[in-house]
């Protein structure tokens, strides 16, 4: 069923695949949900964390799925580690490799290197975000949520507002939605759309209004600030009156919709607080679906032999 | 080659008796419980919770317990496992607890079954029952109700058919290459 | 002692040469070229024997006998940057390939933006190289885009041609500069085209496949608005101009367009140009990582159809050799370029078998246009020019292992291709190298 080695991205995944995923995750929910957390499948084992970008939250979120998983978890992170003295990305994967580690989670700010790293590794590579390509765990766990809402994701219409072009959640979020049936709306300035992204099967609006009608599902991405001085728009008042999400706004959407964001908010700039902590927001059920969704890809990958 | 060795009346028969044991060994059914392991104890721990009811005229918590998480051989399986439900409906703290199998063969699933049941809370007593022991332990593990000892060679294997009614049981011995 | 290279089917489009004959060769130079004619082809080898013993002779059957290749685009690193290749080992590769004239870029460790560096490109050349080595220098100073550097003290010491290649002259008015002051010498100025803030950060072309691997694009626009602007300026000055490495179907348009108002413009592209697209880097190879990156389909077609109606000129290499600590690394950071001199020759076989271009043409795109445009007497097996010459057997196939290099760059996208047209032999002024 599952086949690689590997967890680089939700493009390379079957439908089959990503439901064995999200069907396994379940089971992993309702341990998360005993006095006693911790399962023993992964006993014995070794996850490195190679972050080299801050991510604190994917971190501790894959931190704790291994160690709920009973393996041991090492932290490299590009402050503590060589890295920063010229060593090169080759060495530290050699390095990790002659730790004996049995998987390695990385988060890089280039687009690829864990797909560099699963050529130079045989032992697992989880994707935990590399630049703006992929961050699948994220899309997995963006749709085990959705479908705790709304028993399915055919046919659910799915607006995604924001940064498209630099964002690698709203990449995989698109791959793993339109795979399983869904009708993937984005909702963004021009600028910040990436190229030749219809081919993708989306639908593209530059006006929120417009975007939001009808909508099940409401996603607002991260605007990292410095995108401003980049010349993508003017201001961050612009942005948030174009763009924001309001109340009204989600009117707009399905009354039942739900509103989902990868987090860290930016409060007033791409979402209203009101929506963010208002009854239709599932932003913190996305963070304790997150850790099921970690174990059960740390878990299945145990699986597979290599 | 394959042989069915128990027919339905047999296993209706065997599962009676199960049931019998248990409430005697237990002195009542105050303080236990069933949990059928996934996938093949579950219909069986329903079954013998229906024979036990009759009995005693009174209900019983059933419960379905996947061992996936606990099994020994995650990295030598040749499929790839697929998660199932667990559901334990009552607290198992200081319950005698009879765990419920199909079949018991090397008893690693016991173990597993036992470690995962243990992440629930402590239950006063452990108990085991299988439909069929065929034999060939690798773990100190025996149980205290068995419907028919089968005598197997290793490579054969025992597939178990029931359902909720007990319409159309049978076990079938299927000829391994030795 | 005199080579005589014989029974091959001799190629020389700078004659209008095709057919089976001889050439001889003596101290260096060709002294003879002489078409066999059929009925008197028994003959001719009788009364060559008698002077056997005097020769070395080269049995070319099978084969065609070509002007040795001319490069007019590469970079041979030295100075500055010899872990990633030398004079000594790039011309190595060139004539490997099946070059005997290669043209390097300014590009070094100091720049060639003086006469010190282009007298030791030249010496080192003579030295340790394997074949005929003509400096290109610099236009600004550093290839620092501020002042001119001092082209006729390059022009005078063997300069052929100026380029701030690896970079674009962002300043218009010294491209401007620069296009008439080297009429004087009337040299091309090749121009490396990129609008820097449109291609800030890019990796890879933009389009459907950068999207999907979250790789920052380089659009098109970034390349044919300087080929755009460069043209205008050539217009303007009567300057030669040269657009290197051409890539997009916007920028064949605009060359094509350009030349048919009588604008004074040649062009080339690279092999990797017509044989590879975008998608070829789904697996994040950074072997593939070039600039300008390699495009799409329709780029590809546009660019065999440039070819084929002489809108581009030249095929040229953009050798651009690599350490392996430059290319086995994250993609984003990894160096761009692509070490092109030894499979050059059998990828653009690749377009004769396809039908785009015919044999004479590839031969001509390779040998005698780029030395025309250089002002070198190369490219051609004319009587008393150098005795440059190529011997390839079209029909052998060949699997490409960068790990034979004789290049340092190891960096070859097209490892594992299987490439028909081997190079049998490479003579460089006289001088035989024999790869059989
Ligand atoms: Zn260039």
């Amino acid at each position: 069923m599952f086949k690689s080695k590997d967890l680089l991205g939700i493009k390379e995944l079957t439908p089959e695949e990503i439901y064995h995923i999200l069907d396994s995750a379940s089971g992993f929910k309702d341990v998360l949900k005993r006095d006693i957390k911790k399962v023993p499948p992964l006993r014995g084992k070794t996850v490195v964390n190679l972050f080299f970008e801050p991510s604190t939250r994917t971190r501790i979120s894959f931190e704790l799925a291994a160690k709920r998983l009973s393996a041991d978890v090492i932290n490299f992170s590009i402050t503590t580690s060589s890295v920063v003295k010229g060593e090169t990305l080759k060495d530290t994967a050699l390095t990790i490799k002659a730790l004996g580690a049995d998987f390695v989670v990385i988060r890089h700010s280039s687009a690829g290197v864990p797909h560099f790293l699963s050529r130079l590794l045989d032992i697992s590579v989880i994707n935990a975000g590399d630049g703006s390509n992929e961050h699948p765990t994220q899309a997995l766990l963006d749709l085990f949520t959705i479908l705790s809402y709304k028993k399915k994701i055919k046919g659910l219409v799915i607006a995604i507002i924001g940064d498209i072009t630099h964002s690698r959640v709203a990449r995989s979020d698109i791959y793993a939605f339109t795979k399983l049936g869904a009708r993937v709306r984005l909702i963004c300035p021009p600028t910040l759309l990436p190229a030749e992204v219809d081919q993708l099967g989306i639908e593209v609006f530059d006006n929120i209004e417009e975007g939001l009608k009808k909508a099940d599902v409401v996603m607002t991405l991260r605007l990292q600030l410095e995108r401003q001085s980049k010349g993508f728009f003017p201001s961050l008042e612009e942005y948030f009156y174009l763009y924001g999400l309001t109340a009204g706004r989600l009117r707009l959407a399905k009354d039942d919709a739900i509103v989902m964001h990868p987090g860290p908010m930016n409060r007033g700039v791409e979402i209203e607080s009101e929506i963010a902590d208002g009854p239709q927001s599932v932003i913190l059920e996305q963070v304790t679906n997150g850790l099921a969704v970690r174990m059960a890809v740390l878990y299945l990958l145990a699986g597979v032999k290599k | 080659m394959s042989k069915k060795i128990l027919d339905n009346n047999d296993i209706n028969r065997a599962i009676r008796r199960m049931a019998h044991e248990i409430v005697e060994k237990n002195k009542g059914i105050e303080n236990l419980c069933l949990v059928g392991i996934q996938k093949g104890g579950v219909i069986l721990a329903k079954r013998l919770s229906s024979e036990i009811e009759a009995i005693e005229n009174c209900v019983i918590d059933v419960g379905a317990l996947d061992i996936t998480f606990y099994r020994d051989d995650l990295n030598t399986k040749e499929e790839q496992p697929v998660v199932k439900k667990t559901d334990i409906p009552c607290t198992i703290n200081n319950k005698t607890v009879v765990l419920v199998d199909d079949v018991l063969f090397t008893g690693r699933s016991i173990r597993a079954a036992m470690d995962a049941l243990i992440d629930f809370g402590r239950p006063a007593h452990i108990q085991l029952a299988v439909l069929i022991d065929r034999g060939h332990r690798e773990l100190p593990i025996r149980s205290d109700y068995v419907g028919k000892n089968i005598p197997t060679s290793f490579n054969d294997s025992i597939e178990v058919f029931i359902d909720e009614e007990g319409k159309k049981d049978k076990v079938v011995l299927i000829k391994g290459q030795s | 002692m005199k080579i005589l290279i014989k029974n091959g089917r001799l190629i020389d489009p700078s004659q209008g040469i095709d057919g089976i004959g001889e050439i001889l060769i003596e101290k260096g130079k060709i002294r003879e070229i002489k078409l066999e004619q059929k009925s008197k082809r028994a003959e001719v080898q009788k009364g060559k024997t008698s002077e056997l013993q005097s020769f070395r002779t080269i049995d070319a059957s099978g084969c065609i006998v070509i002007p040795g290749l001319v490069d007019m685009h590469a970079h041979l690193r030295e100075p500055g940057f010899e872990y990633k290749e030398t004079i000594a080992t790039g011309t190595k590769a060139a004539a490997r390939g099946g070059f005997t004239t290669v043209c390097c870029m300014p590009n070094t460790n100091p720049v060639n933006d003086n006469i010190a560096v282009t007298e030791f490109i030249i010496e080192k050349a003579i030295k340790e190289g394997s074949c005929t080595v003509y400096p290109i220098g610099a236009i600004t100073k550093s290839q620092k885009n501020e002042e001119l550097a001092e082209l006729e003290a390059l022009k005078r010491t063997g300069c052929v041609a100026f380029s701030d290649d690896g970079r674009p002259v962002t300043n218009s008015l010294i491209m401007r500069r620069a296009l008439e002051y080297s009429k004087i010498f009337d040299v091309p100025i090749i121009s490396h085209c990129e609008d820097l803030y449109l291609s800030e950060g890019g990796v890879m072309n933009e389009g459907f496949v950068s999207t999907i691997l979250g790789l920052r694009g380089i659009p098109k626009a970034a390349e044919e608005i300087m080929a755009a602007r460069d043209i205008a300026l050539c217009a303007l000055t009567g300057g030669r101009l040269h657009i290197a490495h051409v890539s997009s179907e916007g920028s064949v348009k605009l060359i094509r367009d350009a030349k048919s108002r009588g604008i004074n413009v040649t062009a080339e592209t690279c092999p990797h140009y017509f044989s590879l697209t975008d998608e070829a880097l789904i697996s994040y190879d950074t072997n593939l990582k070039v600039n300008p990156p390699v495009r799409t389909k329709q780029d590809v077609e546009a660019v065999k159809e440039g070819l084929k109606d002489g809108a581009i000129d030249v095929i040229a290499t953009d050798h651009a050799p690599h350490h392996i600590d430059d290319k086995v690394r994250e993609f984003d950071s990894a160096a761009f370029g692509i070490s092109g001199l030894e499979t050059a020759f059998a990828l653009g076989l690749q377009l004769v078998a396809q039908g785009a271009i015919d044999l004479k043409q590839l031969i001509m795109t390779m040998t005698i246009t780029p030395s025309r445009i250089m002002g070198i007497p190369k490219g051609t097996l004319a009587e008393d020019a150098d005795a440059d010459v190529a011997i390839i057997n079209l029909e052998n196939s060949f699997v490409v292992d960068p790990s034979r290099f004789l290049s340092k760059g190891k960096n070859s996208p097209f490892n594992g291709w299987t490439l028909k047209g081997t190079i049998e032999k490479t003579i460089a002024m006289g001088k035989v190298y024999d790869w059989t």
